[in-house]
Formats: structure tokens, C-alpha cells, sequence
């Protein structure tokens, strides 16, 4: 059975997940989106695709 | 294995498989470890606040774990000069940084309704919060210096000094009085939990390990990339 109700200690409980979620969001989107630059640089400099 | 993953082809033909299996299996024990983390009930003393432990404690682990990570590869690009330990602390230490400010904001979360305070100069606190500029250190100083290579030492000796600052964060709360609590982890005689508190806390502590496994070769294959775009670009202009 789950158990959401954080009662009057929400406003400490749920910031705390959030906040986590968002660093965890921008680690991946950073992490992802430049590594995926970095290739498509290598693939527009050389025509074979690297691995 | 090691020796095969110096070399950067080989390397690259290894993460490749290995990011996105780290990725689902840090998923996956996320996911477990958010089922029961939430039919966990509340503590008798913290109350629902006890929640915050799933996520908080992970993060405190993961911030030393990284720095051990960058120290290491910091060390090997240092003495080898392999541009791969150099493109690993390179990679390590954004993803460091990230999970040290997520100990400090969920720790200060924590700490405002069990502490009575958001923040005190306390011996742990204080010495995550130099950790946490030792990683923006390292990525400063890093991005300061044009020439690469010279950015690459400066950088990797900055993180090994760094280094002694790793067994004052873990100590801290043994060597003085602090109003941050002791181990309750990796102590000896062994963790000082309930079970129902003890296996989501594991399963989150494996999945961020996980998490950071994918990030780390996720990053250190861009750095590779980079690196690559870099060569290729100066022999097109030559």
C-alpha cells in the first residue's frame, strides 16, 4: 500500500524529490545533448559515421 | 578488461552497449526502489520525513564516489597522460557536482524539520560544501585555460588535493561533535536500519551508481567526439 500523504511535512518531503528529479532531468538532457553534438560534428567533418 | 578499455576504438565499441544497459538497469532499480520507498512507513522519530533519506543519502554517497572516480582518473591522465582518464574526470566531474548539490538542497530539506535549521556551519556540512567547490573548482579552472593539455594538469592536480578533503567529509561526524548524525550505512557491525528502511535505501544507493555508470560513459564518449571533431578540423584547415 503506498503512502503519499506527507501531511505537514510536504512542504519539506516533495521539494526534496523535485528538486531531485530536476537535477537528475538536466544531467541527462546536458549529457545526452553533447554528446550528440560532439558526433554530428565528427559525422560533418568525415563522411563515415564513427561508432 | 582494463588494458581493452585504454584504447579509445575499444572503448567507444564498449559503451556503446554499456551506457544504455547501465541506464535501464539504474531505471529499473529506481523504479523498485520508488515502490518501496513509498509503502515504507513513517519513522517514529522523523516521521514522513524519513523519505527524504531514499534520496538524499544516495546523493551524499555518490558525491564522494565521483570524487574518488575523478582523483583516479585524474591521477592516471597525470602520470600517463592517456587522453581517455583525461576525457573520464573530464566527464566525472559535472556529474560529481550535479549529486553533491543534490546532497546539500535535500540534506538542508531534511534538516529544516528534524534540525530546527536549513543550515549550520556543522563539520559534514561544511566539508560537502567544500567538496562542492572543489568540483566547481576543477570545472572552472579547466575551462579557464585554453591550452588544453596545460588545463588537463592543472585540473588534475587541483582534484588530487582535493582528495584530502574525502576522508574529512566521511569522518566528520566520528572526529567532532556535529549535529549531522553518524553512519548509519557503512558502519561496522553493519547498517543500523530497519529492513523495510535498509532495502529501498540500497536499491536507490545501486541506481544512482547505475545512473552515474551510463552518464559518466555517455559524457565520456562525447569527450571522444570532441576530441575527434577537434583533429579532424585542424587537418581540414592545414
Amino acid at each position: 500500500m503506498f503512502d503519499f500523504d506527507a501531511g505537514r511535512y510536504a512542504l519539506f518531503v516533495w521539494p526534496a524529490y523535485a528538486v531531485t528529479a530536476l537535477v537528475f532531468a538536466i544531467l541527462i538532457l546536458d549529457s545526452l545533448l553533447r554528446a550528440r553534438r560532439w558526433r554530428r560534428a565528427v559525422e560533418a567533418a568525415k563522411p563515415e559515421a564513427p561508432q | 578488461m582494463f588494458q581493452a578499455l585504454v584504447n579509445p576504438d575499444r572503448f567507444m565499441a564498449f559503451s556503446r552497449w554499456a551506457a544504455p544497459l547501465f541506464g535501464v538497469i539504474a531505471l529499473v532499480l529506481a523504479a523498485a526502489g520508488l515502490v518501496l520507498d513509498f509503502q515504507a512507513p513513517p519513522d517514529y522519530q522523523q516521521g514522513y520525513t524519513v523519505h527524504i533519506m531514499f534520496i538524499h543519502v544516495p546523493a551524499a554517497f555518490m558525491s564522494e564516489f565521483v570524487y574518488v572516480c575523478l582523483g583516479v582518473a585524474s591521477f592516471l591522465s597525470l602520470v600517463f597522460r592517456h587522453a581517455l582518464a583525461t576525457a573520464a574526470a573530464r566527464a566525472a566531474a559535472p556529474l560529481g557536482a550535479g549529486f553533491t548539490l543534490l546532497a546539500l538542497v535535500t540534506g538542508s530539506l531534511w534538516g529544516r524539520p528534524t534540525w530546527g535549521t536549513w543550515w549550520v556551519w556543522d563539520p559534514r556540512l561544511t566539508s560537502v560544501l567544500v567538496l562542492f567547490l572543489f568540483y566547481l573548482g576543477y570545472m572552472a579552472l579547466e575551462a579557464a585555460i585554453e591550452d588544453e593539455t596545460k588545463a588537463a594538469r592543472a585540473a588534475a592536480i587541483l582534484a588530487l588535493v582535493g582528495l584530502i578533503n574525502l576522508p574529512i567529509v566521511h569522518y566528520s561526524v566520528v572526529w567532532w561533535n556535529s549535529l549531522h548524525q553518524g553512519s548509519s550505512l557503512l558502519r561496522a557491525g553493519g547498517p543500523a536500519m530497519p529492513a523495510v528502511y535498509l532495502a529501498p535505501l540500497l536499491l536507490m544507493v545501486f541506481a544512482y551508481m547505475a545512473g552515474f555508470g551510463a552518464l559518466w560513459l555517455v559524457r565520456i564518449r562525447g569527450e571522444v567526439w570532441r576530441r575527434r571533431a577537434a583533429v579532424l578540423a585542424m587537418r581540414a584547415a592545414t
